[in-house]
């Protein structure tokens, strides 16, 4: 039960982290700081309105359009800003391409930074030690843990988010999409492969 | 904890899968709906999660992180008492309850974020292709034990500039209440041989965005 830490306030809390969640919001609530229907706002903004649909539709267009994907990758603000992804956690932009010479990965080890405008919050294992962890040591047993295996000669690079600027990769695209619409291109591409942890499957 | 050793199979799981428990979107909105009261910046929390006890941040999932962080710091800023937590007292209006945010502007607050770049009187020393060497030890230079975004498998090593951000706010000093500090930040590559004793191939690499004052010619 709670302990007196005048460290960690925390302590003073129930343990049981549900119970927490509930005490500081009821808490907050009456004390006049927080308005319980503003965090369902929130709520609803990553679960259904914000998400890797968006990251999806900026790589479906890049792969449709060389100029967009010139723009995109030169300086990527100015071109998410249009289509309207832009916002927290997502306010510096760098979009990096996967190629047959180079794979791009992306981690934060020292927290879970993650761009949020385009890909939404981040999966579970993104923010696990493991990744955290592996990732920078070892991209590639990590990438066999999602199936992927990479041809002999092609170089991993791995981006750690240590900073405000979120990446984002631009996977390859896959054989057997010749022709196919940007709409349809948007739907075939994954949330990992736009991490660097996936290929995008073929058709 | 990047280069760890020990930590296990990463776990891919289904793309739709949001949350794990139905507690964690209640934790993430309420941390985001009371930093909107502007009491703190995202450094200071960052920090705040950082500083919990080494066994908790260990232990604690991370949502259970923020939370721990959410509390310390709403007592820290002296939003709440540490008596109201503890449910010893009556909860007390606050002073700064017409900062609450209500549900028709959070939308627009997300949507607005919060660049971290600022005019900086701090001139870039390097450019691309220059090779640096990053601070010998991974800590904060002017706050014992205090925050710094160096991280220690990066420290003492050499690099390559590969390209300039602009000036950023600096985290080492934000995140104590003691300015923003803006300095350029640069995207420096670090071959994996130059990192790892063990690195998986000679071509790959892992690519930081570290600011000025961490590096020094090489």
């Amino acid at each position: 039960m709670p302990h007196d830490d005048h460290d960690h306030p925390h302590t003073l809390l129930p343990p049981d982290p549900a119970l927490r969640v509930k005490a500081l919001e009821t808490l907050l609530t009456r004390k006049g700081l927080i308005d319980p229907a503003a965090l369902d706002v929130i709520i609803d903004t990553y679960s259904n309105r914000i998400g890797p649909q968006n990251g999806a539709h900026v790589v479906a267009r890049a792969w449709s359009d060389p100029g967009f994907k010139a723009a995109l990758l030169a300086d990527a603000d100015p071109v998410l800003a249009d289509m309207g992804y832009y916002g927290r956690q997502g306010e510096h932009m760098m979009v990096v391409e996967n190629t047959d010479q180079v794979h791009n990965m992306v981690v934060c080890t020292l927290c879970s930074c993650y761009p949020w405008p385009l890909l939404g919050i981040p999966p579970g294992w993104y923010k696990s030690d493991a990744y955290r962890a592996r990732a920078v040591r070892e991209p590639r047993k990590v990438l066999a843990e999602f199936g992927v295996t990479l041809p002999d000669g092609t170089a991993v690079r791995v981006w750690d988010s240590t900073a405000e600027v979120r990446y984002l990769v631009l996977p390859q695209r896959p054989a057997g999409t010749e022709g196919m619409t940007e709409t349809d291109l948007q739907a075939l591409v994954t949330r990992d492969s736009m991490i660097g942890c996936g290929m995008v499957p073929a058709p | 904890m990047g280069g760890r050793f020990g930590d296990g199979r990463v776990k891919p799981e289904p793309e739709d899968v949001k949350f794990h428990a139905d507690w964690h979107p209640r934790a993430l909105a309420l941390t985001l709906a009371c930093g909107m009261l502007g009491q703190w910046n995202l450094d200071m929390m960052r920090r705040a999660r950082e500083g919990l006890a080494p066994t908790d941040y260990a232990r604690f999932a991370y949502y259970e992180k923020w939370l721990a962080a959410l509390a310390d710091m709403l007592v820290e800023v002296g939003l709440v008492t540490c008596a109201e937590l503890a449910g010893e007292a009556a909860a007390e209006p606050s002073p700064l309850s017409e900062r609450r945010v209500g549900p028709e502007v959070v939308t627009t607050i997300l949507a607005r974020g919060g660049p971290a770049t600022r005019d900086s009187a701090v001139t870039a020393r390097f450019q691309p292709g220059d090779s640096v060497r990053t601070r010998h030890l991974a800590e904060n230079t002017t706050v014992p034990g205090g925050h710094t975004r160096l991280p220690a498998y990066a420290a003492g090593r050499t690099g390559r500039i590969v390209r300039q951000h602009g000036s950023h706010v600096l985290p080492d000093s934000n995140a104590h209440g003691n300015g923003e500090a803006p300095e350029p930040l640069y995207a420096v590559a670090f071959a994996a041989r130059d990192l790892w004793a063990h690195p998986e191939t000679p071509l790959d690499e892992v690519m930081l965005d570290l600011w000025q004052g961490y590096l020094s010619p090489a």
